[in-house]
């Protein structure tokens, strides 16, 4: 794919004179009112010919994104008083202030030679001062990507934190009913466009993970004789084995440098489990705990040094924290329940893990040294929380009890206000988000 | 006379012929429905429970045991059906067999698939030390992947903890 950034050149961009005729809609309520969100005006984009179309959806887009985060207000285009015809004219910025917008974008999208360029422009509406602007040229197709990396450039200029939007989640696509579930690798843009399967449904498919690349997938499925575990290339539809082993192996997930996959074997007896790491060049295996009991869920911290992991050593589940060698195994958890399913955040500060007690399934977060753990959902059935790569929102999967019941996926921010479910076309579990695409 | 009696034979031989078909198709299923259709027919005539066939071990044996919460040792119900599995499959040494692990949904997914092969393990070192052969006893661990009851109760999930010794090959 062909997609070129750079900083927006004013004096060379064509202004075309018309505004994209129709309105978006924005998608998707904001629960929880302790985030109050920034009340901003996405004007309908500018296009040129033959560009109407994709104006209309890069800008709808966008306003879905900054709406879905809960730290924006997208406001109903129907209510603007001043109609953007210029790109290049300053705003009427008393207008904007009329429209109770904090902040305004404008863009502006032309189709020549079969690519199309993309440009916007982030005001503050009190100073009137531009905040953020930059242009793309693409292939069309991408159009929705592009609306994505300006969506995470207008959340970043405005919270500061980094963009979230160019991602993709996988998951497991489930269909049939209950006791015949048949499990498929499912895959889908962050916001839920998109979402297809990339395997067959003859295996049944469990906890994919992506690669730090964002091409490859690790998951572990059982067959016909035990669980495996295997890469999948997405480009490809490719799949192999990560080690033939007598035993069951599952749990696998990526090293930060995406060289290793991490990932529990069951013992020669049967009893335990064990985490183990394997060298995907050189394929040789590295022992990292050696404990009898269940040792499982592994997950790297990002910078490489140490793995979160859950084991029962204890006599229930609680989650642990160890060097990657396999030293200093440490439990960190020890609140009221079992702890189970750690996954480290990408910047490092928080662990996230699914708790049972009282007959609930949580979705909590805690610091690393097992400090300050936050409840930020909980209900019948909460599993397997994924982190958004700028860390600020959970994706888990939540099932819905009886017969005719399954998983569906939410997301939730890391403050616990804001959840949200992730729509899919089936039923659907085990998410992993990617990190954001390059 | 002679010809009644031959035509009674090629009946007979006919029969037997759909019951081995029947034998085959049930063989050619995938493994991942084995033992999974209820309470122990396994989907077989249950008028014709042969001695030493699948309908015999599953319903005169019993084919599965349970067990309690987050447990992996044998309660004396199981222990005693395993005992009679073990008299069974050391009548029958033509006969091998999977034990299939379960864990009930109340659980978390990467636990659950070694939780039941704990399950699994523990049912198949039983018959071991009951006499019958390690080589023809493999074993699988499902975890909370493939529930047979679906309520969402204790008296569901209890037949969900499950390990259910399905026949591979060597019956009747």
């Amino acid at each position: 794919m062909e997609l070129k950034m750079r900083t927006l050149v004013f004096a060379i961009l064509m202004l075309i004179g018309f505004a994209a005729p129709s309105a978006y809609a924005v998608n998707g309520t904001v629960s929880g009112g302790q985030i109050d969100p920034l009340p901003i005006a996405i004007a309908p984009f500018i296009s040129g010919d033959g560009a109407g179309d994709t104006a209309a959806t890069i800008a709808g887009v966008i306003a879905n994104d900054l709406a879905h985060s809960g730290y924006f207000k997208p406001l109903p285009p129907e209510s603007f008083i001043e109609q953007i015809g210029s790109f290049d004219a300053a705003p009427q910025f008393a207008s904007w202030k009329q429209v109770q917008a904090k902040d305004l974008v404008i863009g502006q999208v032309s189709m020549a030679g079969g690519k199309m360029s993309v440009a916007f422009k982030l005001f503050d509406v009190n100073t009137g001062q531009l905040v953020a602007g930059t242009s793309f040229t693409a292939t069309p197709k991408v159009a929705r990507r592009i609306a994505h990396k300006i969506a995470d450039l207008i959340y970043k200029s405005i919270t500061g934190y980094p963009g979230y939007f160019d991602t993709r989640v996988v998951f497991v696509d489930e269909s049939g009913p209950k006791d015949k579930r048949i499990k498929r690798l499912g895959i889908m843009d962050q916001d839920g466009f998109g979402a297809h399967t990339l395997t067959k449904g003859d295996e049944i498919l469990m906890t994919p993970r992506f690669s730090p690349n964002s091409q490859e997938i690790t998951y572990a499925a059982i067959g016909t004789e035990a669980s495996r575990v295997y890469l999948f290339n997405i480009d490809t539809g490719q799949k192999e084995i990560v080690g033939d082993f007598p035993n069951m192996s599952f749990a696998p997930r990526f090293s930060p440098d995406g060289q290793k996959v991490l990932m529990s074997l069951q013992s020669d007896d049967g009893r335990n489990a064990n985490i183990f790491e394997m060298d995907l060049r050189s394929k040789q295996m590295r022992q990292v705990t050696n404990v009898d009991a269940i040792n499982t869920a592994p997950s790297y911290s990002p910078d490489g040094s140490q793995i979160t992991f859950e084991s029962d050593r204890g006599g229930t589940q609680q989650i642990y924290v160890m060097g990657a060698d396999g030293s200093n195994q440490n439990r960190i958890s020890f609140g009221k329940g079992r702890y189970s399913t750690p996954v480290w955040s990408p910047d490092g500060k928080w662990i996230a893990f699914t708790k049972q007690g009282d007959s609930k399934f949580a979705i909590g977060v805690m610091n690393p040294d097992g400090s300050g753990e936050r409840i930020l959902t909980e209900g019948f059935h909460n599993e397997g929380p994924t982190w958004s790569p700028n860390s600020r929102v959970v994706m888990f999967f939540r099932e819905t009890p009886g017969e005719k019941g399954g998983p569906q996926l939410y997301s939730v921010d890391i403050s616990g206000y804001n959840e949200q479910e992730v729509p899919t076309p089936e039923f659907s579990s085990d998410p992993a988000w990617s990190p954001l695409l390059n | 006379m002679m010809m009644t009696r031959l035509a009674g034979f090629k009946m007979a031989a006919i029969c037997c012929c759909f019951l081995a078909l029947a034998a085959c198709s049930k063989k050619n299923q995938p493994d991942l429905d084995a033992g999974l259709n209820g309470q122990g027919n396994g989907g077989v005539d249950v008028g014709s429970q042969a001695p030493g066939s699948k309908g015999d071990f599953d319903k005169n044996v019993g084919d599965r045991v349970f067990f309690l919460n987050d447990q992996t040792s044998l309660t004396p119900e199981a222990a005693d059906t395993l005992t009679k599995q073990a008299d069974w499959l050391k009548q029958y040494s033509g006969v091998s067999v999977q034990v299939e692990g379960h864990a009930d949904e109340r659980g978390t997914r990467e636990y659950n698939i070694s939780l039941s092969a704990r399950r699994a393990t523990t049912v198949r070192g039983f018959l071991i030390s009951h006499g019958v052969p390690g080589n023809r006893i493999s074993s699988i661990a499902y975890g909370k992947e493939r529930p047979v009851a679906l309520c969402d109760a204790e008296q569901c999930w209890s037949q969900n903890r499950r390990a259910v010794t399905v026949i591979t090959g060597g019956a009747k």
